[in-house]
């Protein structure tokens, strides 16, 4: 269970072999913008990646070419060992092996939350619907909104909405699963609670790409953190030697700035 | 005053007549509306064009004129024959549903983004999305102008009535010609279409607010 964390103490990111997301100098313009450049970065099974970076650095967008819902310029993208097919039943197959959790949880807003999390597996796994029914009361109870399943997604706080959201992906039994800044949308005090199901999720060896401003969840979670800047990965660390002893100055910079309030 | 009674199963014809022909219509119109929508905001390239050009040609093109071309053109050209109901149902229904597929299509426009995303992500293909998550909640905001539209078909199978199809506006004719006062035709005509309009109305408020309660 605690492979992730003892890799952690280890302290050092060392390059895996099992590698399960790889994106290879991957380049992206929106116009006259190019929004990631030359990225490389490989994420291995059962590791935490936190992508930290100032706005508008182009870390979302890398979060989202990982399943293709941004297209890419140039480059390769492979996950689990396959490059990422032309829109089409082939990569419907692969993003159901992809999980997503969005800043706005997107939750189907005309489904129940217990439908939100059958759904996938019944519409796409062809799961029947009384397996499919238990295994998500399942998860919604891991996640900690049990008693919630059968109301909409607009009677929730924004917390049990992304929790249902992280519900919802992982009924799929995905082999990664990311999260585009998961907790911008919350409520202050609906972030622990989102952030501890991730804790959790991350403890229990799921591989994970994380695009936050939770430095907190970083530290704590995080196997590595990619710090990005104008569409750049300026610095890949451990978490500890990233924060304590950043080595780029625009990630000095950026951690002076959100450290010291 | 008894145009009606002594009339009753001509007007009984004529109703049923108007009736027949708005849901055959309408039930082709919502079928092709939905498929033309689903077209318009396909990502294949032909699939777009093909729906645009649909609309653009049939939208734009006068109903009586599309009426003139299947009357006289179609069964000359394709179908020597076919049934006149038959005909009418395909020009109403194809006329009527390019208005439907941009009601359709602008309600797909008010669904935010992110659902059709989420959709997608957890592997579902294009089709799904859009029938299983897209389609049900613009269907609510498109029921307003659907509604409409399907008020104006019926007034619009009229010109049917014009082409060999017996529906109330048919029988309008045939009662001129045997001499009653028109006004009193013209009251009870214009109720046989109100009853069909008015239940069109309903049935949309019932649909508006059943779809209302399901979030």
């Amino acid at each position: 269970m605690s492979e992730v964390s003892v890799a952690k103490d280890a302290g050092s990111p060392e390059p895996r072999t099992d590698t399960l997301v790889s994106l290879e100098s991957v380049n992206k313009h929106f116009g006259a913008l190019h929004v990631l450049q030359d990225i490389d970065l490989t994420v291995a099974r059962g590791e935490v990646v936190v992508v930290i970076g100032p706005s508008g650095s182009g870390k979302s967008t890398l979060c989202r070419t990982v399943n293709r819902l941004e297209t890419i310029d140039s480059g390769h993208i492979t996950v689990d060992g396959k490059p990422l097919p032309q829109e089409g039943k082939e990569l419907a197959k692969l993003r159901s092996d992809v999980g997503m959790v969005f800043q706005s949880f997107n939750l189907f807003a005309h489904k129940t939350v217990l439908e939100n999390v059958t759904l996938g597996q019944i519409k796409v796994r062809r799961t029947d619907k009384q397996a499919a029914e238990e295994k998500a009361r399942a998860l919604l109870d891991r996640v900690g909104v049990g008693s919630q399943a059968d109301k909409y997604p607009a009677q929730l706080s924004g917390g049990q909405q992304q929790r249902v959201a992280i519900a919802r992906a992982l009924a799929m039994d995905p082999k990664v699963m990311l999260f585009d800044e998961p907790t911008s949308a919350l409520d202050p005090e609906m972030i622990n609670e989102v952030l501890e199901v991730m804790q959790q999720l991350a403890r229990d060896g799921m591989t994970m790409v994380v695009v936050t401003h939770e430095m907190g969840f970083a530290r704590s979670a995080a196997n590595r953190v990619v710090f990005m800047a104008d569409g750049r990965i300026v610095e890949e660390a451990a978490p500890d030697q990233f924060f304590s002893n950043p080595r780029s100055d625009r990630a000095k910079d950026f951690l002076s700035k959100i450290l010291h309030h | 005053m008894n145009v009606l009674l002594d009339n009753l199963d001509l007007f009984r014809e004529g109703f049923v007549g108007t009736v027949s022909l708005t849901a055959g219509s309408a039930a082709l119109a919502v079928v092709l509306g939905l498929i033309i929508a689903g077209f318009r905001v396909s990502p294949v390239p032909p699939l777009r064009l093909f729906g645009t050009v649909w609309v653009t040609l049939l939208r734009n093109t006068p109903l009586t004129l599309l009426f003139l071309v299947a009357f006289f053109v179609v069964p000359q050209v394709l179908f020597p024959g076919i049934d006149s109901y038959l005909l009418a149902v395909v020009a109403l229904g194809m006329y009527t549903s390019s208005y439907i597929a941009e009601a359709l299509r602008s309600g797909i426009n008010t669904v935010p983004l992110g659902q059709a995303e989420a959709a997608r992500s957890i592997g579902m293909t294009f089709t799904q999305t859009l029938r299983i998550v897209v389609l049900p909640q613009a269907t609510r905001t498109a029921l307003p102008p659907l509604s409409s539209f399907l008020i104006a078909l019926t007034k619009n199978s009229a010109i049917a009535g014009a082409f060999n199809n017996v529906d109330l506006f048919n029988i309008q004719k045939v009662l001129s010609n045997e001499g009653y006062n028109i006004l009193v035709i013209f009251i009870w005509i214009t109720i046989g279409y109100l009853i069909v309009t008015f239940s069109i109305s309903a049935l949309f408020r019932t649909l508006e607010r059943r779809l209302e309660v399901a979030r």
